[in-house]
């Protein structure tokens, strides 16, 4: 069972009901819960995305698009029937927050499904968990069949006029269908293999209806939003980037684990005092802000870092799904990158030419170059490489696996050298890891 | 399907797959849940799996084959009774989830994708697993194990060749 974490200067909104026996819907009623769904009933859609806006929730997917703007672009007249979609896929490396709302707080993603549906206008909405996560879909299933007994969900939901029906689904091994097109292709029984845009989903989206698609962390939010007020909420955060966010720090750190913090929390402080500093007393060397497809930043890069999506952006990498990925002096940059990419490769669909060779070849000069047979020339090479996959394919996964490597290369140039003609590796450990 | 004496499923998946593709806007939804979920009980997509499904949705056994391709929990070999699946993806590596695999590797005496002879247990390396947070971590079946250490490998398999054993004795009797 995951472990639970405090720290005193966690802000619990999303995370309030945590450990309190929530998943039991009467439970969860008696925390206050569904009463932000009741009011939206009452005040309508106008009223639900305004509110939205003013919360200044941005989405916890990775991107960070405001997620009441999102829900505005759907038009209010369809021809066909619209959707809500909720991204449980939660595949991104160093990232693990949607699995304790899924464990702790499933009535507050079916509440957020059931808000987002009222504002745009939606009669049917689905939650998809990754198939790793059976057991947290078990409860999700549970959640759902006794929101359904209690008349929450169904034909007159809370007695009105209503209909709102929620549909869980799982998926069967793919980070790819974490993008939001691959998501709606893998749920209407396909490869997961994304489609183009524009259109946007919000427009032409699940079986070519407009269909609004969140994270789970970004509609476990809804709910409170609701309940505190937009202002209330908006005002916890920083300018343009309301609220808090669920925090998933891992690596070389005393107290790993899932903290709850205002945006614009400062990085350094997140390491050293939220999750214990660095394990063993040892030296910080590098940290992953927001996912494995988020560029690495440097001690001396964190000293004033607010985590939000600006902040971060502004300092050369992303906020992305908010895990923090803690890395101490012993490690071997090389083969953490060798590892990051194995992974791209691994989970690129294979569409475009230069995600799919890239990430391969990137694979395979990591390796070679890991295991000490690099020249010089590599690292340009390497560099070069990931350029040139940037901006260049259909889906951002490409990005996301050039991005990193990018990042380790510029950052990292001496260690690569390290390597160098035949050079072991300086922290060998796991230099046996296969030569392609 | 109408004739469930038809079916190479228990009654009970096959009554939930009578339900499962009447549950969405369009049959097809029920793919990939479906092929997972028939996975679960025969232990791979085997032809017949393959040819079941297809009917039970209404598609050719090749675009099942096609879809089915796709995702890596779906196989098409068995695997053992106790699938142990090791992350060691970057959260996991770095609290040492390449030493959790070998020492699953030595106990076990099979690598990567390998099968014990008994057929109780395979191993696999798999990609982030959602437990980075509690690394290194691995998966049983569907079952998480975290915050390990080598040292916990031998006692993880002693409980699953224990439940092995009870359920074959359970069988047998
Ligand atoms: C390769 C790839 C994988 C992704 N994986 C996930 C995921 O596992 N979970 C998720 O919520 N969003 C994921 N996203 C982002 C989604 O495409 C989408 O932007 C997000 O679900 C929108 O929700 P939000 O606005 O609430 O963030 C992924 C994107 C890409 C390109
Ligand atoms: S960028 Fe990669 S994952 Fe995305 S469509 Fe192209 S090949 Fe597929
Ligand atoms: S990196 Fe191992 S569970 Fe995420």
């Amino acid at each position: 069972m995951p472990r639970l974490v405090s720290h005193p200067d966690e802000v619990k909104i999303v995370t309030r009901r945590f450990g309190q026996g929530a998943a039991n819907i009467d439970r969860y009623v008696e925390l206050g819960g569904y009463e932000a769904a009741k009011k939206c009933l009452e005040q309508g859609p106008d009223w639900i995305i305004n509110e939205m806006k003013a919360s200044n929730l941005r989405g916890r997917g990775g991107a960070g698009f405001p997620t009441g703007m999102k829900w505005s672009f759907v038009p209010k007249q369809s021809a066909k029937p619209k959707y809500v979609l909720v991204n449980g896929d939660e595949s991104e490396p160093g990232t693990c927050k949607d699995h304790l709302i899924f464990l702790h707080d499933p009535h507050a993603v079916i509440e957020g499904t059931i808000i987002a549906g009222l504002a745009i206008g939606a009669k049917l909405g689905f939650i998809y968990l990754r198939g790793e996560y059976r057991y947290l879909l078990e409860i999700m299933e549970k959640a759902v069949a006794d929101a359904y007994a209690k008349g929450f969900l169904g034909k007159n939901i809370f007695g009105s006029d209503v209909e709102f029906n929620v549909i869980t689904q799982s998926g069967a091994g793919a980070y790819e269908v974490g993008e939001e097109s691959a998501l709606m292709e893998s749920l209407e029984g396909k490869r997961g293999v994304p489609r183009i845009k524009p259109p946007f989903p919000a427009v032409v989206g699940l079986y070519g209806g407009p269909t609004v698609i969140n994270n789970a962390e970004t509609i476990a939010t809804v709910p409170h939003v609701i309940s505190m007020g937009a202002e209330a909420y908006a005002a916890v955060g920083t300018p343009r980037n309301g609220g808090t966010r669920l925090f998933g720090v891992s690596g070389h750190v005393e107290r790993p684990g899932v903290y709850e913090l205002p945006m614009g929390y400062n990085l350094k402080k997140i390491i050293y005092d939220v999750a214990g500093g660095v394990r063993g007393g040892r030296k910080l060397k590098a940290v992953v802000p927001g996912g494995s497809s988020t560029p690495v930043l440097l001690p001396e890069e964190i000293e004033s870092l607010g985590m939000d999506f600006d902040q971060v952006g502004k300092a050369g990498s992303m906020l992305g799904s908010g895990g923090v990925v803690v890395i101490d002096d012993q490690t071997c940059i090389v083969e953490f990158a060798l590892r990051t990419i194995s992974f791209y490769q691994h989970e690129s669909c294979g569409w475009c030419i230069p995600c799919r060779e890239g990430t391969d070849w990137l694979k395979k000069s990591l390796t070679r170059f890991h295991a000490g047979f690099g020249v010089e020339k590599d690292i340009d090479n390497i560099r070069y490489l990931a350029e040139n996959m940037l901006g260049r394919t259909f889906c951002p996964l490409g990005d996301a696996a050039a991005m990193p490597i990018l990042g380790f290369v510029k950052k990292f140039r001496k260690e690569f050298e390290d390597h160098l003609n035949g050079k072991p590796c300086p922290f060998a450990k796991h230099a046996e890891i296969a030569l392609v | 399907m109408s004739n469930e004496t038809m079916s190479i499923f228990s009654p009970q998946l096959a009554a939930r797959f009578d339900a499962l593709v009447q549950k969405y806007p369009v049959r097809r939804s029920a793919l990939v849940p479906m092929l997972l979920y028939a996975q679960d009980e025969i232990g791979y997509l085997s032809d017949a799996v393959i040819a079941e499904v297809a009917e039970r949705i209404g598609i050719t056994e090749l675009d099942v084959r096609n879809v089915a391709t796709y995702y890596s929990m779906l196989r098409f070999k068995p695997a053992g009774k106790f699938n142990v699946q090791v992350c060691t993806n970057i959260s996991c590596m770095l609290r040492g989830g390449y030493d959790i695999f070998e020492r699953f590797q030595e106990e076990l005496g099979v690598g990567h994708k390998g099968v014990t002879q008994d057929g109780v247990f395979s191993l696999e390396e798999v990609e982030c697993i959602g437990a980075c947070c509690w690394a290194p971590a691995i998966q049983v079946n569907y079952d998480f194990h975290d915050d390990l250490t080598p040292e916990q490998v031998p006692g993880i398999l002693a409980g699953y060749r224990g439940k092995a054993n009870a359920e074959g004795k359970a069988a047998h009797a």
